[in-house]
């Protein structure tokens, strides 16, 4: 027995091995090929690591949005097909990601990503390549800046920090404000910056002025010095996570006044963490779920139903526009090649979305109204929009 | 002033005990196996998200209750069928064998290890379902609330001591010898294992979740304050987490310095291989170091949950940061030092705190790493470290 | 080794300087360097595989940090974890010469390099080496030597920290790097961004021209004086907008040198004052082996590299620079690597660095994992078949076993691929998952890493290879 197995892999085995090998190659060089009636769009996103919620709440909008141009007959006759790679929330991911995206993968365009720092990797790519790219919901005025190739659909932070200035002087008539902001994370600072600014401007008075860093959990201390300038309400321009914890601690200590936060705070996490604490408080956001307008109310019902019973937020929202603007410049280009679709992307103007009727201005950013909700019975409810019209001109 | 001082002193004090529970499991397991146990951390964090998930279960949010995961079961049950097999196996498979197969075939002895596994994995469960009986019982009451909490807390503490214990059998025990570098990536391993199994949709899922309050939130003492100065408050939640903490930490110190266990592990951690010759039994010495560890790391878990409600998810970098500076807490009180640690917890605690009311935010954390740094080139074993002389 | 320089004392017949024998190797690696560059950098382009060139400079780079690390915690038996923070302070250091240089002497941002550092291959109408390509390489040296000057401070604790002191003090150091960096300002001077108070406090000179909230100028960037440029380096956002220089020249020219240093090294007498270190600090010592300048030693040269590869990473495509992503995470990415190829092998960190950056990646798409379970079909049978042809009495061979257990390996990572597929699992979810347990099974059943402490250019570590194992034997 044993000399037979011996005798038998002696001779053959390299050659059998070897066979193998060759067998083994057929499928990687017959996968190699995509098929040619489809056009490809890459999104990466961070679907797994500490900001893991962001990527896979926009990857259900972006590709509801997707599966329903491609039911209503896809783009001339092609279907668009989503490829989604994950970035782990880590910049050098992301490049790699969309890299690989363009590179091998050969996609005509790149939607993604949620955080600024990672959409300012990843559009540095794009920008290299000449693959147009639309970020859904990057903030940071840096991500667009002197790349010509990249869009986003979303409004940008100076525009943010404005909309919850006036929204503090003018709705709820505040003649003093605190700001506890998360100055390791820059779009927390950016938000300060300019709410700060427009809440001076508008005649409003800043008492406190406090930091925090990101993974604190403990925020007594700067809550305190809030506490003493006794201030009208307290601007928290950071994510949920850490709103819901200062809203309790700052329960605790005893102050009443509402918190004000930005986009950072939508999610339902946010009445889960904060409870009862929370109630009250307002937040700028990109839509609200509640708003009048048919196509939010549209955008919801069919969201619901994709995902059994979510109810979409912002992220969502923004990811679901973002697969729209791109399917509509895909139908207006000339041709698939990047400077065509950017051409295209860069014409948008008064596009019909879920957050709002979309315009690209020529620094490639989103002009639209912002809204602001109030969170009441553990959910956010609209309350006002704030128009673009509005916005200080900038020299 | 004073109120400033106070409030900070209090807070610096209820972190810092926290701080110093985590950093007892380090020191523990640094001075029986000299590794640094990268992954304790995790068990911390697990320790915060079962009292989540129990609670959870238990209807004690304001969601009604969720069904316990069946695959739990599913585990369990194999594990307990697994045990009743390697039980046969070991009292009368192995000697019927022809003895020529032997050499290929597991050896006797994981039989008992099994049925330990599952009887403690079984008692867990039925610790979680007490709670969930206690909080549909008492309804609406706080106090009970309160009871069910305490319950949830001793569920999570055996869980992770269970899993504690897994992880030293799996991953650490078949290193005993091997160089420490290879404990350490192991460490590492299980540290990321943990963290990336605990983001699955399956487990706890990758959204931060808020823990529900166990504990009716009351002021129990005022100081100072006037019309202008609000008063520092003494909140419940702080009194009973330090609490805790401290009780714990006496009923360690007392078992490691009063009893013949205590005994043992002081024996194996000074010299491994003359304890074994007095007939120590080394492997159970140190798989109850591990548990211990494990358990007060999963209180830590339990009480930090309660005073910040706020649970990111596994990866997080909270839990990173916060298990960094509990292992600091353990080096700068004197790494293998029990009381190093309690002590090395409270003063990185209150520097961090008051770095933060003093300075900046921002530069506590330099001070934690600063302070480390200097005990490191003054004193390298820690505030109560002892000099050990290493032997050629 | 030493038959090695027995050929080379073979090749000079007297009149061949030793310093021209110890040029060549520098030469050959410059001529592979423009290899790859010229030829095959292009070919792989036109074959549209340029995610390959991108995968091929990012596994260099990682080889880079592991061949530097392995020269403290292989070598010397020093246990660094905070090596990410040198690599750290050499890309800050690198990307500021290049980011602000560029504006000085340029006027822009952009890519002014030579032939060796284009990306666009074909374009042949550029010279071989601009001046640009200098400014990129004496950041690159200027980013080793500051990151060489970190490791000399945080040498020098060794003179009274042993093991794992020493780890909790690189380790604190690396964070502190890390702070650092993310508290300074997130912004960085680029054109098209509005001018704050802050610029003008900090520049005095920009006054004179600018306003608050007029765009900044190529001009006014090109004139910030240079110790303003640590502050504008992006802080937790990043520092974005870097030129793109490091191209397959410069990462195989680097990381030759790397492997060549670290293999004379090792073959040196400081290389063996380095290993009787690691075996034993005390004798050595007793053999008048100065331990403490041979651990410092040691850092500063590992520091060096690191901060080169740091430099590198800072212009690779795709790459932002993130102080948050040079945490001791990173840091726990190369020891990895170290740890995984064996400790004290060169090679052995120069494989597992393959490993550990193209892994991942494989794990992205379950697609080309389910391809190749029939090669791993393909494994088994040619392990089943070396050990067949290579046995004696019933013993196999490390080279059988090895062929056999990779095979394996594949085959049923490509059978759940295929699973995976069929019943539409995410495995991309689970990649890290698997790269955990790979790490821990690997420490347990391997644990001297893949090649010990052997090299593949050793000829003993091929005769071990297909030698017959004894039974009981650890191979």
């Amino acid at each position: 027995m044993a000399s037979l197995w011996s005798r038998v892999t002696r001779r053959s085995a390299v050659g059998i091995g070897l066979a193998a090998l060759s067998v083994g190659l057929l499928p990687v060089i017959a996968g190699a090929g995509r098929p040619a009636d489809k056009i490809l769009v890459g999104h990466y996103a961070s679907m797994t690591g500490k900001e893991a919620t962001f990527g896979q709440s926009t990857d259900n909008g972006l590709r509801l949005a997707i599966d329903e141009i491609n039911a209503a007959g896809g783009i001339n006759g092609k279907k668009i097909e989503i490829i989604t790679y994950d970035t782990k929330g880590e910049s050098a991911e992301a490049g790699k990601a969309v890299t690989r995206l363009i590179t091998q993968d050969k996609v005509v365009a790149v939607i993604g990503e949620v955080a600024s720092g990672l959409s300012i990797a990843g559009g540095a790519v794009c920008q290299q390549y000449q693959v147009p790219m639309i970020s859904p919901s990057s903030t940071n005025p840096r991500v667009t800046m002197g790349r010509d190739f990249v869009f986003r659909v979303c409004f940008i932070d100076p525009f943010q920090g404005f909309v919850v200035a006036k929204f503090a002087r003018e709705n709820l008539k505040a003649a003093s404000a605190a700001i506890l902001y998360d100055q390791s994370a820059p779009y927390s600072k950016g938000l300060r910056d300019e709410f700060k600014k427009n809440f001076e401007k508008m005649g409003g008075k800043v008492v406190a002025d406090q930091a925090y860093n990101a993974g604190d959990q403990d925020f007594s201390a700067q809550l305190a010095t809030i506490r003493s300038g006794s201030p009208d309400v307290i601007f928290v321009p950071g994510y949920y996570t850490e709103a819901g914890n200062i809203a309790i601690q700052a329960r605790k200590l005893g102050i009443t006044v509402p918190l004000l936060g930005g986009d950072g705070w939508d999610s339902e996490q946010l009445a889960k963490i904060g409870g009862d604490a929370i109630e009250g408080c307002y937040y700028s956001n990109h839509y609200a779920p509640d708003q009048p307008s048919d196509e939010v109310k549209a955008f919801v019902e069919k969201y619901k139903k994709a995902f059994n019973g979510q109810t979409p937020d912002g992220l969502a929202a923004l990811g679901y526009d973002a697969g729209l603007i791109l399917a509509d410049a895909l139908k207006r280009s000339k041709s698939l090649s990047g400077k065509d679709l950017r051409d295209a992307i860069a014409a948008t103007q008064n596009f019909k979305a879920v957050t709002g009727t979309i315009g690209i201005d020529s620094n490639r950013n989103a002009t639209k109204a912002a809204v602001v909700v109030q969170m009441k019975g553990g959910k956010p409810q609209f309350v006002a929009k704030v128009e673009p019209e509005s916005q200080p001109a900038k020299k | 002033m004073l109120e400033k001082f106070l409030q900070t002193l209090m807070d610096g004090l209820a972190v810092g005990s926290l701080y110093a529970l985590i950093a007892l499991g380090y020191t523990m397991v640094y001075g029986i196996l000299k590794f640094i146990n990268f992954a304790h951390s995790d068990i911390f964090v697990l320790g915060a998200w079962l009292s989540y998930s129990m609670a959870i279960m238990a209807g004690l949010s304001m969601q009604s209750a969720v069904p316990v995961a069946p695959w739990i079961f599913a585990a369990l049950g194999a594990v307990t069928v697994l045990a009743a097999v390697m039980q046969a196996w070991d009292r009368a498979g192995y000697d019927r064998v022809p003895a020529a197969w032997r050499g290929r075939l597991p050896t006797p002895g994981l039989g008992g290890t099994l049925t330990i596994v599952s009887l403690w994995g079984w008692s867990s469960v039925g610790l979680a379902f007490a709670a969930r009986m206690i909080a549909t019982g008492a309804a609406e009451s706080s106090a009970w609330r309160t009871v069910a909490g305490g319950v949830i807390l001793l569920a999570a503490m055996s869980t992770c001591g269970l899993i504690g214990f897994c992880v030293e059998r799996t991953a650490y025990k078949p290193l005993r010898k091997a160089p420490r570098l290879n404990v350490l990536i192991t460490a590492i391993g299980v540290s990321l294992l943990l963290q990336n199994l605990g983001q699955l949709d399956w487990m706890f899922g990758t959204r931060p979740q808020g823990m529900p309050r166990l504990l009716p939130d009351v002021t129990l003492a005022q100081f100072a304050g006037s019309e202008t100065v609000p008063p520092v408050k003494l909140h419940l939640i702080d009194v009973v987490g330090a609490g805790t903490a401290v009780v714990l930490m006496v009923a360690l110190d007392i078992l490691v310095f009063r009893t013949k266990l205590g005994r043992a592990m002081r024996a194996v951690s000074y010299n491994d291989r003359n304890a074994a010759l007095m007939g120590i039994p080394v492997d159970k010495v140190i798989s109850f170091t591990f548990v211990l560890g494990a358990a007060l790391a999963a209180a830590a878990g339990f009480l930090y949950a309660q005073k910040y409600p706020g649970l990111g998810q596994t990866a997080s970098a909270t839990w990173v940061l916060l298990g960094l500076k509990a292992f600091i807490a353990a080096v700068v009180g004197g790494i293998g030092n029990i009381r190093g640690a309690m002590l090395g917890g409270l003063l990185i605690g209150s520097a961090e705190m008051f770095a933060r009311a003093y300075q900046s935010p921002s530069v506590a954390d330099i001070y934690v790493f600063g302070i480390l740094i200097v005990v490191l080139l003054f004193k390298p074993t820690g505030i109560l470290g002892t000099n050990a002389q290493e032997k050629v | 080794m030493s038959d090695l320089r027995h050929r080379a004392a073979s090749l000079s017949p007297g009149f061949v300087p030793t310093a021209v024998l110890s040029i060549l190797p520098v030469a050959a690696v410059l001529g592979i360097a423009m290899l790859a560059q010229l030829w095959l950098a292009p070919v792989l382009a036109n074959a549209g595989a340029d995610f390959f060139i991108k995968m091929g400079v990012d596994i260099l780079v990682a080889m880079v940090l592991a061949i530097s690390l392995t020269m403290v915690n292989g070598f010397t038996g020093q246990f660094s974890i905070g090596h990410a923070a040198f690599m750290a302070v050499g890309a800050y250091t690198a990307a500021c010469i290049v980011y602000y240089g560029s504006y000085r002497f340029y006027g822009n941002a952009n890519v002014q390099g030579g032939l060796v550092s284009s990306m666009v291959y074909g374009v042949r109408d550029v010279p071989w080496f601009a001046w640009a390509d200098a400014l990129f390489l004496g950041a690159l040296l200027a980013g080793g030597l500051v990151a060489a000057g970190c490791g000399y401070l945080v040498g020098l604790p060794s003179l009274r920290l042993k093991g794992d002191y020493l780890a909790i003090v690189t380790l604190g150091f690396g964070e502190i790097v890390r702070v650092l960096v993310q508290s300074q300002t997130t912004e960085v001077l680029a054109e098209g961004a509005s001018v704050t108070p802050d610029h003008l406090r900090m520049i005095p000179a920009w006054g004179s021209t600018l306003a608050v909230d007029d765009y900044i100028t190529a001009e006014a960037i090109a004139s910030a004086p240079v110790w303003v440029w640590p502050k504008y380096v992006g802080g937790a956002l990043g520092f974005g907008g870097l030129p793109f220089y490091t191209s397959p020249f410069w990462v195989v020219l680097v990381a030759g040198l790397t492997l060549l240093v670290a293999f004379r090294i090792k073959s040196s007498s400081y290389g063996r004052a380095f290993l009787s270190i690691r075996e034993d600090e005390i004798a050595s010592e007793a053999m008048g082996v100065n331990v403490t300048a041979y651990k410092v030693r040691a850092f500063v040269v590992a520091a060096f590299f690191a901060g080169i590869a740091g430099g590198l990473f800072a212009h690779t495509v795709g790459v932002q620079l993130n102080p948050a992503e040079l945490g001791f995470q990173k840091s726990f990415d190369i020891i990895i690597m170290v740890v995984l190829g064996g400790l004290g092998s060169i090679s052995g960190a120069a494989i597992a660095a393959v490993i550990v950056t193209i892994l991942p990646e494989l794990l992205r798409t379950p697609d080309l994992l389910a391809a190749s379970w029939p090669y791993g079909l393909g494994g088994v049978v040619l392990g089943a078949g070396l050990i067949g042809v290579l046995r004696s009495g019933g013993r196999s061979t490390t080279l059988g076993r090895a062929v056999l257990f990779a095979g394996l390996l594949v085959a049923g990572l490509g059978l759940l691929a295929l699973w995976a597929k069929g019943s539409e699992v995410d495995l991309g979810r689970y990649r890290m998952v698997f790269f955990a347990l790979a790490l821990i099974a690997m420490m347990i059943l391997r644990p001297q890493g893949l090649l010990g402490v052997g090299e593949i250019w050793d000829r003993s570590f091929w005769a071990d290879l297909v030698a017959r194992r004894s039974k009981g034997g650890v191979s």
